[in-house]
């Protein structure tokens, strides 16, 4: 695929931290494709976050380019080109589900009928029917989750940037949000850019995963997963499965190492 | 440090600046609302610092002197007042803490002894301990420690009760005693509340001071200063500007002490300076 | 399904003014309790009536001087209103001022906190000065600006603890300034704003009764109790202390009103979890 086609395209980015002088991402170059789902894994401090935060422009890069859907990462941020979801929900408290939900709509001034009838989309689409005047605090935290990510697809961009959205639920709710999300990712039909440090929930989510090492933060390799689509619960009990967690985690071994030979 | 040095001297010179231009506008103008600026209303700051370093009166000793005495004397109500409200509100809320019932019956007039104006009762306060022959600044610290204890009980209470249920756990595990409980854990927890509710009561025990001199008619403090020379106001405003001006060091010298009190007990988390 | 649904607080109005008879029952009969205790103490141990008068001697008083007290609590509580308004208002906008530009606050800060520890009371004369001692904007005045340090430090407080993902997702819609104040700061700052007007509520009330205290017209409460206080009238006195706390409780109470209905979103509103 060439290169206009890409929907993120970092080149050799870099990021110095002012304070303590930190190096927290060397020399990244990564493309993502349309309709990929590309997991960023690796242990704290190699800058996953960091490197999805420069894709959608919240922090800029020391050095490099980024491009995201063919223009510069600052002018697709004006262009609201990609959604957001934190590890926590990042709900407003004072807004009912459906207001939440309606957030980025009412920044776009879409108007009022247009705003309600989206948000009844989003609703159903990640089964919330019913909890529309609900308050955030009412709501569990996989609950959150999906109004959060509801909100991300609202506007229906097309890259959705995601930190570690799972990370802070059990393992139950986890694996029935990894499945909802990959039925909302076929059916929105959106890029994901998705930050985790399980292995496994990156190979069963992902077409391709990134595994970073820290200190400083670089590339150690990528994963390309082969497993079919679409995938199911069975997914996670073919042997093909669990060669692939295995090839992760031997890279995910080998970066450390090579970083604990650097001085700190 | 010395950044904040200068931070402090632009302050100061900007208040100072401020007060100054205004002044010379509304004198240039002849302002007249809200108020009418002149020498009376609005003396010059440098006059007011001068006129500390004069004497208090004919032959007498310089302001300052009789000035720094009242605020002694004032300090040591306020000091009694804190000591006597914040234990009281200490006791009060550890005793709330203990029972759901006796919060629900008494926090709401706690609350509202509040809206009732100190100023009010404080001629009564005077009369009763007068009475009992206790001496006359002690019931300007009662009045203090009444606006004292308000904040303790409040923010003790929430820390009291701030502890991780998880915590509370540990100790059910040590089959721990109330009172372990109580000294182990809830007092340390509370710690950080108390302390913001101590900055809030120390401004509010030396207000309770120095308008409890009022209705007692004690002249040794700053209140009396203030309401003797509040009656030369029209021939010499300097000298009530220098008495409030007085009265605010008095204050501010409080509230630090509870700041540097805060970050020698505090050892843990630096909490904000808020 | 694994996750577990809050049950949704009915929005009913007895769950609106919160709590059941269960929560309010033991207030009212500590209320009943209190009065009646002090009734036949009062009574019953020949209590001399400039001590402590008993409770129906004061509503006798009351309902005797019922003008003239009314009268006076609304001369005093229009001076507490307008000043509350005034300084709440300034102390927002500041508080604004202060978020936007963050460097100028941060700097500032520690003077608004310093400052708020200046017993601003003491000033009271000083504006009956300016304004003139009959004129209400002098009370106004006073209660003014000493509503406005709390009110501004919380509003600050408020505007500026906003989580850094919640403003993060505002760039990432590309807004604007404005619209983060609008959209994020604002609404998290609705609580903290509101516990600053409950207590400036109370300190309005304080402000004006003192600042007639100094000197004011004849139809105001704080000189009706220092005049009833001066010639020994303790059921006078308690009957106009009785009219300012009832106002105090009234303003309070519009208050916190105000906050259920504007933060009826709130968890601590609603019967949540804070």
């Amino acid at each position: 695929m060439n290169e206009q086609a890409a929907v993120v395209s970092l080149k050799s980015v870099t990021k110095d931290f002012q304070r303590g002088g930190v190096r927290a991402l060397q020399e990244i170059d990564l493309e993502v494709r349309p309709r990929e789902f590309i997991s960023l894994i690796g242990p704290s401090g190699c800058g996953k976050s960091t490197l999805l935060r420069i894709v959608g422009d919240l922090v800029p890069p020391t050095s490099g380019e980024v491009v995201v859907n063919g223009k510069q990462a600052h002018q697709a941020r004006l262009d609201r080109d990609y959604g957001i979801v934190f590890q926590d929900a990042v709900l407003y408290d004072w807004r009912t589900v459906a207001k939440n939900i309606a957030l980025p709509l009412e920044m776009l001034d879409w108007d009022r009928a247009r705003r309600s009838q989206r948000v009844r989309e989003m609703v159903e689409l990640v089964e919330l029917g019913g909890f529309e005047d609900h308050y955030p605090w009412q709501l569990s935290g996989g609950m959150q989750q999906r109004v959060s990510i509801a909100r991300a697809l609202a506007f229906d961009p097309p890259l959705l940037l995601m930190d570690e959205p799972f990370g802070a639920l059990d393992e139950m709710t986890r694996e029935r949000m990894n499945m909802e999300l990959l039925r909302i990712w076929q059916e929105s039909g959106s890029t994901i850019v998705f930050v985790t440090h399980s292995i496994a929930e990156a190979v069963f989510l992902s077409t391709r995963v990134v595994v970073m090492s820290p200190r400083p933060g670089r590339i150690t390799g990528i994963v390309d997963i082969d497993l079919p689509q679409p995938r199911n619960t069975d997914t996670r009990e073919q042997e093909r499965f669990f060669e692939l967690v295995t090839e992760v985690r031997e890279l995910l071994r080998t970066g450390d190492r090579s970083g604990e030979e650097l001085p700190a | 440090m010395l950044r904040r040095g200068l931070v402090f001297a632009a302050v100061l010179a900007g208040l100072w600046a401020l007060w100054e231009a205004y002044r010379a506008f509304g004198v240039a103008v002849s302002l007249t609302w809200p108020f009418e600026v002149n020498d009376r209303t609005m003396p010059h700051i440098h006059d007011m610092i001068g006129q500390l370093f004069e004497p208090s009166r004919r032959n007498g000793p310089l302001l300052i002197e009789v000035l720094g005495k009242a605020a002694l004397f004032t300090a040591k109500e306020a000091a009694v007042g804190f000591a006597l409200g914040a234990s009281v509100g200490f006791l009060i809320a550890v005793a709330l803490v203990h029972s759901t019932l006796l919060q629900r019956g008494l926090l709401p007039y706690i609350v509202a002894s509040q809206t009732i104006p100190i100023l009010a009762i404080a001629p009564m306060v005077v009369v009763w301990l007068g009475g009992r022959g206790l001496p006359g600044w002690f019931s300007v610290s009662v009045i203090a420690a009444y606006l004292t204890f308000f904040p303790v009980a409040i923010n003790a209470l929430r820390g009291l009760q701030s502890a991780d249920p998880r915590a509370h756990e540990l100790m059910s595990s040590y089959a721990a005693s109330r009172w372990t409980v109580l000294w182990k854990l809830r007092v340390p927890a509370s710690l950080p509340y108390l302390f913001s509710a101590f900055k809030i009561a120390a401004t509010a025990c030396v207000v309770g001071a120095i308008i409890g001199e009022l209705p007692a008619s004690i002249q040794d403090g700053l209140g009396g200063a203030i309401l003797n020379f509040n009656q030369y106001y029209a021939s010499s405003p300097e000298s009530l500007w220098a008495t409030n001006i007085i009265a605010a060091l008095l204050g501010i010298a409080f509230f630090l002490l509870i700041v540097v009190t805060e970050k020698l007990v505090v050892r843990r988390a630096p909490e904000h300076f808020v | 399904m694994s996750t577990t649904v809050v049950q949704p607080v009915p929005r009913s109005f007895g769950r609106m003014m919160g709590r059941g008879a269960r929560d309010w029952l033991p207030a009212v009969a500590i209320f009943v309790i209190g009065i009646a205790l002090w009734e036949g103490l009062v009574r019953g141990l020949h209590v001399q009536r400039f001590l402590l008068p008993a409770p129906s001697e004061i509503l006798n008083t009351f309902w005797d001087e019922r003008d003239t007290l009314v009268s006076a609590g609304l001369f005093t509580f229009k001076e507490a209103v307008g000043g509350f308004l005034i300084g709440s208002a300034f102390a927002v906008l500041v508080a604004l001022v202060l978020a936007r530009w963050r460097p100028l606050g941060n700097a500032l800060m520690p003077y608004a906190i310093a400052a708020n520890a200046v017993p601003i009371i003491a000033f009271a004369p000083i504006t009956n000065n300016w304004f003139g001692i009959l004129s209400p904007a002098s009370k106004m005045a006073i209660a003014a600006v000493i509503v406005f340090f709390p009110v501004m430090v919380n509003t600050l407080r408020g505007l500026t603890s906003v989580r850094p993902e919640s403003v993060e997702l505002m760039h990432s819609y590309a807004a604007r300034e404005r619209d983060i104040f609008r959209r994020v700061r604002i609404p998290t700052s609705l609580p903290y704003l509101f516990t600053g007007l409950k207590v400036a509520t109370v300190l309005a009330m304080i402000g004006a009764i003192v600042g007639d205290y100094f000197g004011g017209s004849q139809d105001a409460l704080g000189i009706q109790i220092r005049r009833s206080a001066g010639i020994f009238a303790f059921e006078e006195a308690w009957a106009a202390i009785f009219v300012a706390s009832v106002l105090g409780i009234a303003f309070y109470g519009a208050v916190a009103l105000a906050e259920r209905v504007v933060l009826s979103w709130h968890p601590s509103v609603r019967g949540g979890r804070e």
